[in-house]
């Protein structure tokens, strides 16, 4: 057990990193590297750019495991290692130097990020197969993984942001990437806007880190931040949760990440479900020092984590695009996420419990939504599904160990992770525990239903659609993915991940809950399976509609309709800035441009009527000249006799 | 000895070049009576110069006799031109530089 007492916030203390750690470096250099050759590289590369753009990330992997295990043979107080590149910004009294910071928090994103991602990697050697801008893809996924593993590297709030911005660029061009399709385009636009709105959270807050604790570095923070008062905290906190739920797509800037489904399903996978949008929340773990202090703040992101796990929730149960279905569940498990990280020393360890298992499942269901769509001609509305269980049976079976983790079958990895979440809230305030109970009905629910439009129920395919199994590229993926949806939970095994990230987050108080352990989990269960047994009556049980019905209940319209997210954007914002850029536009045109060319053309008006003197006959000009000469003359007289 | 004939003459000289220029279409002789104001100046000027007994006066008409003959070298061979490309001589024809 860490030696650090309970309530007291950790931290963070490096070492130089020496021996092996001194690699660190390499883990982003790597897939860094196959980003720049492929885009620089051009066609060159096009022949074996996505081999080489595979085998990087999983380079990185291997480093990553290699400094995981040398992690493990620390001493507990002695795992924080940090790599000191070079001095980047050193102007007045700010002074941000390219570190680096390996500690168990850092190291487990390591895995996930190289893990996963490498899987994507190969996966979408076959997805993308037949794509005429692959190696451009595999370019930017690898641009994507280097800027994540600089998010989750970074020894400072500036260089977490150089990351942060690194995912939002990559994420925009990979939603954008089939960049022909008008909506494509549109989703990647929205998403990029909408995270700026985070960003301005995050940017605010590095400021105030600055002004607050002249510098940006979590050692000095962390040091520092008991001197600080409450409400300069709860202000950082607050600019911090901001810019988590811009980029996790927490309520109220969810919007973006159902359009991102416009984007290669691989990158749904990588980037909307398993890495990115968990950034928020790393963030918010990461800057536990923050939120310990600032309980106001943790109380914000409690009450945003729980209207997002329902939102998200809900929305997955109305929508018919699978994709969409999927998204939306990804809203609702980052918001447990949240939840167990606005818990303070109590969640934090589960949200990142959490987030790992996530990964794994989601990142395995989205891949085998893609798989779907690949054998049925990229169609994304399961109601055109149907019946597949027994034509693509690598990709059933995997997506059932995914459908099992996610819903919370007993033993999976889902059951252990979100448990521990529900059973932290419940101790924490029962409202707040009953909300996260209700969601993992819902979830129940809807996956319930994926699973039954997708693999059971009557064919309602397509005229033409011949549904085959997907290449072994890509099962084989599904395969990982599926084992480590099914034992991620053993990161569980003897209280591992709660004292391995304790000198990074404290220690998880021990206190008596007030309903048992054993009572939570069954409870949990219980929903659960109330959850799938109404999805299986309402959907398994009946038939499903080709298309989707209209007269259907107020809840359902508005779960389709994402619960009028955009349209409360459009009406509180988009609208308004619209009208006010036509405004000012109207302003520049009429007022400015009326005054600065209203003067010119009065003049050349007059100029029109006065040219007309220049009527080139001679006599014409020399009766002017005498004219003239008789004025100046008659002038000098009157002076003169004057 | 009074200089006001003298004067008189001058003035009625330029008046008759003056109403020539203003009247008259033909470029040549409006280019005389051009020389005729220019030698109502010079007769002025030679009257005045007496008048106050001094050489200044007859010093500028000098002048101006030098510049009436350069410009009638040059305005001459511009009316040539005009009259051999536009086959007159009346300055109303020669009026395209305008608005």
């Amino acid at each position: 057990m860490y030696a650090l007492s309970e309530g007291a916030i950790p931290v963070v203390d490096p070492t130089a990193a020496d021996g092996v750690f001194s690699l660190l470096w390499l883990v982003i250099a790597l897939p860094l590297a196959g980003a720049a050759i492929l885009l620089i590289g051009g066609r060159y590369t096009d022949k074996w750019g996505h081999y080489l753009a595979t085998l990087l990330p999983i380079g990185s992997f291997v480093i990553s495991l290699v400094l995981f295990i040398s992690l493990l043979g620390r001493e507990d107080g002695d795992r924080q290692v940090s790599q000191h590149l070079y001095d980047w910004i050193q102007v007045g009294h700010l002074d941000v130097g390219a570190d680096l910071l390996y500690d168990p928090l850092s190291s487990l994103f390591l895995l996930l990020i190289t893990g996963v991602g490498s899987l994507i990697h190969v996966y979408s050697i076959g997805y993308m197969a037949h794509d005429p801008r692959r190696r451009r893809f595999f370019g930017y996924l690898n641009l994507f993984v280097a800027a994540m593993l600089t998010l989750v590297l970074a020894e400072n709030y500036l260089g977490l942001f150089l990351g942060w911005e690194g995912v939002g660029l990559a994420s925009y061009l990979l939603i954008g990437f089939w960049q022909h399709k008008p909506s494509a385009a549109a989703a990647a636009k929205k998403a990029f806007v909408i995270n700026r709105v985070g960003d301005i959270g995050m940017s605010l807050a590095i400021m105030l880190f600055f002004i607050t604790f002249g510098s940006t570095s979590f050692t000095v923070i962390s040091h520092a931040a008991g001197g600080a008062t409450d409400t300069t905290m709860t202000i950082l906190g607050l600019l911090l949760l901001l810019g988590a739920c811009g980029k996790s797509a927490q309520f109220p800037l969810q919007a973006w990440l159902l359009d991102a489904m416009e984007g290669p399903t691989p990158v749904s996978a990588l980037i909307h479900a398993a890495t990115m949008v968990t950034a928020g929340v790393y963030l918010i773990v990461r800057s536990n020092f923050v939120f310990d202090l600032a309980p106001h703040a943790q109380t914000a992101v409690v009450v945003v984590a729980v209207i997002t796990l329902l939102y998200g929730a809900i929305i997955g149960c109305a929508k018919d695009d699978i994709k969409k279905v999927l998204a939306g569940s990804t809203m609702s498990q980052i918001g447990y996420m949240m939840l167990a990280a606005g818990l303070g020393p109590a969640g934090y360890a589960f949200a990142i419990f959490h987030l790992l298992t996530h990964g794994f499942f989601k990142a395995n269901m989205f891949l085998g939504a893609g798989s779907v769509m690949h054998g049925m001609n990229d169609d994304v509305d399961m109601r055109h599904y149907g019946g597949l269980r027994k034509l693509m049976p690598v990709t059933f079976l995997t997506f059932t160990m995914g459908y099992l983790a996610i819903i919370g079958f007993p033993g999976f990895s889902g059951f252990w992770s979100k448990d521990k979440i529900i059973e932290t809230a419940l101790a924490d305030n029962w409202i707040v525990g009953l909300c996260a109970l209700l969601g993992a009905g819902i979830t129940g629910f809807y996956m319930t239903r994926l699973m039954l439009m997708t693999f059971f129920t009557e064919k309602r395919w397509e005229k033409g659609v011949h549904p085959h199994e997907s290449p072994s590229v890509m099962t084989v993926p599904l395969m990982v993915l599926a084992a480590l949806s099914l034992l991620g939970g053993l990161f569980l095994l003897n209280d591992f991940i709660q004292e391995f990230l304790a000198p990074v987050v404290g220690a998880v108080p021990h206190e008596d809950p007030p309903i048992p352990a054993l009572g939570v989990t069954l409870l949990a269960v219980v929903v659960v399976a109330v959850g799938v047994a109404a999805a299986w009556f309402l959907i398994g049980k009946r038939d499903v509609p080709r298309t989707a019905p209209q007269d259907v209940s107020f809840v359902t319209r508005a779960g389709r309709e994402e619960l009028y997210g955009n349209q409360v954007n459009d009406v509180l914002v988009v609208n308004p800035s619209r009208r006010l850029t036509t405004g000012i536009l109207a302003v520049d045109k009429y007022a400015v441009d009326g005054t600065l060319t209203g003067g010119p053309v009065a003049i050349g008006a007059v100029a029109m009527v006065a040219r007309r003197v220049q009527n080139g006959y001679v006599r014409s000009y020399a009766l002017s000249l005498l004219v003239g000469g008789l004025i100046v003359v008659l002038a000098l007289l009157a002076v003169n006799l004057a | 000895m009074s200089v006001t004939p003298y004067i008189v003459l001058s003035a009625i000289l330029f008046t008759i070049g003056c109403v020539g220029v203003l009247t008259r279409r033909n470029a040549i002789v409006v280019f005389m009576c051009v020389e005729l104001m220019l030698n109502a100046s010079n007769l002025a000027l030679v009257a005045f110069a007496r008048q106050h007994g001094d050489l200044d006066g007859q010093i500028a008409a000098f002048f101006v006799m030098v510049v009436a003959a350069a410009e009638v070298v040059v305005g001459l061979a511009i009316i040539m031109t005009i009259f051999r490309t536009r086959r007159s001589a009346s300055v109303d024809d020669a009026s395209l530089l305008k608005y």
